[in-house]
């Protein structure tokens, strides 16, 4: 009797915790409504299944337990209600995995008006890379990372020249504006993970992978790594901030484009250089003065 | 029915033996196929190493087995206190640094899953029981089966060694996904994971000893009138476990020497070309999402590796202690072995997010959702064979419930798990935490601890004690469930899993108060342990000593000559078996059980429906 009662408790206890948690999903501030969507039923539907199995044990308990008058019921099989059970277990698990695949096909495939972002992760940091005025992303190679070339873009690509880099862990996006993200990783693998808009993808050294979504509320996020890095994983954070397409215009235009660091590296080897010349210029002079 | 046995009994004639007991008043209906073969020659050790160490009785073996694994058991439970101490009260045991964390976690992992509940089940319980519940003497190779331990027990070594050696053991997460595992950055990135990688090849070549032991003895050694479809469900779920054991530990062996060649020769299997430091490396080409195909190829298995030996065996106790047959009993051979088949097309749905194809994803949402239908009918069955029962509500039934709703929860949290989209949200946070515990951690040791109570006094003779085993069921019960159902919660505001510490993150503030309750709760469930411990300790010094076949089961590892059962198990004469284990509460017989070696005339008046 105490054993039923007790387990009673369990599952009403289960159920007051679901309908007063207050740790809940955060406020969703991109367009994949339809997961939470598709949580909400599964909880419905699991839920339901759950709370049913459990009670009928929970009956079974106070009902059944043993009495010495009393024999159980023989019977091996009942192959009616097997198949009904199976029936009916097949057209519950079919209306869940309904609508996941649904979402998942529009998650797979990417909106043609996405603006695409290179997001580079390392131990332990991010940083990210939008396409300049051509709207293409230049292609990269590991090998040409270094401090000149931080996002290790192929010299030799055009369409890297424009590219605008943002060298910090923060990155800005434009309100109701999708986004494809392309995450790559020079190292080990991460994942770029901001629970308010519910998507994520692994980082994949020597791959590049994706996943896209729509932030629609102003606001600053912060960004966890979703994939286990090493010992500074705990700590390898970053931030969103989404804005007006007014503001993030005006914030893209602040940002330095690849030429402009080229521009400046140039300008720091041609002063080298000329001091470079100098020095000869002042040891000829030396030599011949001797 | 009837005309089968006429059928065969067409046989009789040809052979040379005939059966004592069959030759009464009515042999048609006792007829059991006579042996063809004599029996198998057993090695009896005589001084105490080769009877208690370097021993070739399977019972002793999985003794072995099992005091092994509870001992690793045991520092998994101490390091997820550990890890419990760092979340739950953080900075509060100062020695804890990430480092450290990482290295609990990833020991913890992989402990409790391979070294933990899969020797457990398989080596322990399997070798105790295989050749006991189908009429055996012994496995069919002692010889192997001995090696098959002594390689667990070094692998065993190895892997505690590996707490030893300079930089500590491995901090890779149990899933050791290169390229962080074998590089700097990653705790024990030396020796470290070397030795994990040498003690699993080690654990697996043991475990093939062991594996091709119970194989072989469950379709080749079942005694005369055994036949597969009489077979107790924990011999189905053993069985069906080992075969995909069998199939599913060559991809975690071969992934382990790639490995091992990535990290001392510089092979380049799963190694990109990697940028660490402002250096190239010297790997390129290698793929790291491979490994994370071998290894779940093995890991997915390995879940019904554990859970399926948990399946047969709750399927026994349940019918056991609520007196009732199992009910469908051939629909819950079919699901399991439909189970065991399916988990090697479900995969990749630990990869949802692993940056493979996503058009995977659509194939491996829809076969993980239709491997949720056996497993749904399993747990229909075992409360229908509840109902209508008289339900002996004991401490071995307690855990039996405890297990179903563990176990019907976390199956649940695996169809949103599953369900490819619903994933992405979820993957990678406590949601997953949570759930693994719940239907592969709580939910086995649920049935593990029922076991313990219902076999106990099968392997010493003496019954524990039920006050003390209700009281560790419902601390351990009630403790867990507190732990695991919260933590869902945590998974939905998407708090990570692996995090050594949150900071002040906007997720985290909310849960610090969970988190200290979770702590709490994991701490007391840890010590309730030990009330078994005492409890096993008290019985063995003044405990009750138990009558022969104590729970009035049907199976033959209560019918042995001698309890507990000596080496060759049944005395001079194997039985012989005339019915399926489950003929409980029979209409028209005098008790409320018909043992499996009871003849059809010595209960001529019952209405049997299955033999």
């Amino acid at each position: 009797m105490h054993a039923g009662i007790i387990f009673f408790l369990v599952i009403l206890g289960s159920i007051l915790f679901h309908i007063f948690t207050p740790w809940y999903w955060t406020d969703i501030a991109s367009n994949w409504k339809g997961m939470d969507d598709t949580i909400t039923l599964t909880f419905w539907v699991g839920g339901g299944v759950f709370v049913a199995v459990c009670l009928f044990m929970i009956y079974c308990v106070f009902k059944y337990s043993y009495k010495e008058d009393r024999k159980a019921e023989y019977k091996p099989e009942d192959k009616k209600l097997e198949k009904i059970l199976t029936v009916a277990t097949t057209l519950g698990v079919a209306a869940l995995l309904a609508p996941g695949l649904i979402i998942w096909n529009q998650y797979v495939n990417v909106p043609k008006n996405s603006i695409e972002i290179d997001v580079m992760a390392w131990q332990w940091g991010w940083q990210y890379r939008l396409p300049g005025k051509d709207g293409k992303l230049g292609t990269t190679k590991v090998v040409n990372i270094n401090d000149d070339n931080p996002f290790g873009i192929n010299l030799d690509d055009p369409y890297g020249r424009d590219d605008v880099m943002v060298q910090s862990d923060i990155i800005n996006l434009e309100n109701n504006r999708p986004v494809k993200i392309l995450l790559r990783s020079v190292d080990v693998l991460h994942n770029w993970y901001v629970p308010q808009f519910r998507a994520k993808m692994d980082a994949v050294p020597g791959v590049v992978t994706y996943y896209w979504f729509e932030p629609n509320k102003v606001g600053e996020y912060e960004v966890l790594c979703a994939e286990y890095c090493g010992v500074g994983h705990y700590a390898m954070r970053g931030g969103v901030e989404v804005q007006d397409p007014n503001s993030y215009q005006q914030w893209l235009g602040e940002q330095e484009t690849f030429s402009d660091l080229l521009a400046k590296q140039n300008k720091e080897i041609e002063t080298k250089k000329v001091a470079k010349n100098n020095s000869k210029i002042e040891k000829v002079i030396y030599k011949e003065e001797k | 029915m009837s005309e089968e046995y006429e059928n065969k009994s067409g046989y009789q004639a040809q052979s040379s033996e005939t059966i004592t007991g069959s030759a009464g008043s009515t042999p048609d209906i006792d007829y059991v196929r006579p042996a063809e073969l004599p029996e198998q020659d057993l090695y009896h050790g005589h001084t105490f190493i080769t009877k208690w160490v370097f021993c070739q009785d399977a019972k002793v073996i999985g003794v072995q087995y099992f005091l092994t694994a509870v001992f690793t058991g045991i520092v998994g439970l101490i390091l997820s206190w550990l890890m419990r101490l760092q979340l739950g009260f953080p900075g509060l045991a100062g020695f804890i640094t990430a480092e450290h964390y990482y290295q609990f976690v990833t020991m913890h992992g992989m402990i409790m899953v391979v070294y933990f509940l899969t020797a457990l089940f398989l080596g322990g319980f399997g070798n105790y029981l295989i050749p006991l519940m189908v009429g055996a003497r012994d496995m069919v190779f002692p010889y192997v089966n001995m090696l098959s331990f002594w390689m667990f027990f070094v692998a065993v070594a190895i892997l505690m060694a590996s707490f030893f050696v300079p930089g500590g053991p491995t901090g890779a997460g149990w899933t050791l996904y290169p390229p962080q595992t074998i590089l700097e950055g990653t705790p024990g990135s030396g020796m470290g994971i070397l030795l994990m990688l040498v003690s699993l090849a080690l654990f697996v070549i043991g475990f093939t000893m062991g594996g091709l032991n119970y194989m072989i003895t469950v379709l080749q050694a079942r005694t005369r009138g055994m036949t597969l479809m009489r077979m107790p469900l924990t011999v189905w779920g053993i069985f069906t476990a080992t075969v995909l054991a069998m199939l599913a530990f060559p991809a975690l062996l071969v992934s382990a020497i790639m490995m091992t060649l990535d990290k001392v020769i510089g092979t380049s299997f799963f190694m990109p070309t990697i940028l660490k430091a402002g250096e190239v490396l010297e790997y390129g080409g290698g793929s790291p999402i491979l490994f994370q195909h071998l290894f779940w190829f093995f890991g997915h298995p390995e879940v019904y590796i554990v859970a399926l030996p948990a399946f047969g065996i709750v399927s026994d106790l349940i019918s056991v202690h609520a007196r009732k047959n199992i009910f469908g009993y051939r629909m819950m051979v079919w699901a399991i072995v439909g189970i065991g088949a399916l988990s090697f097309f479900v995969w990749a749905h630990h990869m949802y997010v692993s940056g493979m194809n996503p058009w995977f994803g659509f194939f491996f949402a829809t076969t993980t959702l239709i491997i949720a239908v056996p497993t749904a009918m399993k747990v229909y069955n075992w409360i229908l064979t509840l109902w209508r029962g008289n339900i002996r509500i004991n401490t071995v039934m307690l855990w039996c419930l405890g297990f179903i709703v563990t176990f019907v929860n976390g199956g649940i949290t695996g169809i949103f798990l599953g369900n490819v989209s619903v994933d992405v949200p979820l993957s990678d946070t406590y949601f997953v935490v949570a759930h693994f515990h719940m239907v592969m951690g709580i939910a086995p040791v649920m049935v593990i601890m029922g076991a313990v109570y219902h076999w106990f006094p099968l392997i010493t003779g003496r019954l524990l004690n039920e006050t003390l085993g209700k009281w560790h069921f419902w601390a351990t019960f009630l403790g867990a469930y507190s732990i695991y159902f919260p933590m869902h919660y945590l998974g939905f505001i998407g708090v990570p899993r692996r995090y050594y510490e949150m900071y002040d993150s906007p997720y985290m503030t909310s849960a610090v108060g969970m988190n200290e309750f979770i702590s709490l709760a994991a701490f007391l469930v840890g010590a309730a342990q030990f009330i078994l411990i005492f409890n096993i300790i008290k019985t063995l010094k003044t405990g009750k000593p138990a009558p022969k076949n104590p729970w009035k089961a049907n199976s033959l590892e209560w019918h042995t000559s001698t309890q507990p059962p000596e080496h060759g198990n049944f005395g001079e004469r194997l039985p012989v078996v005339h019915r399926w284990p489950y003929d409980f509460s029979v209409p028209g017989a005098k008790d409320d059980f018909i043992p499996q070696t009871t003849p059809p005339s010595e209960v001529v008046n019952t209405k049997v429906e299955k033999t």
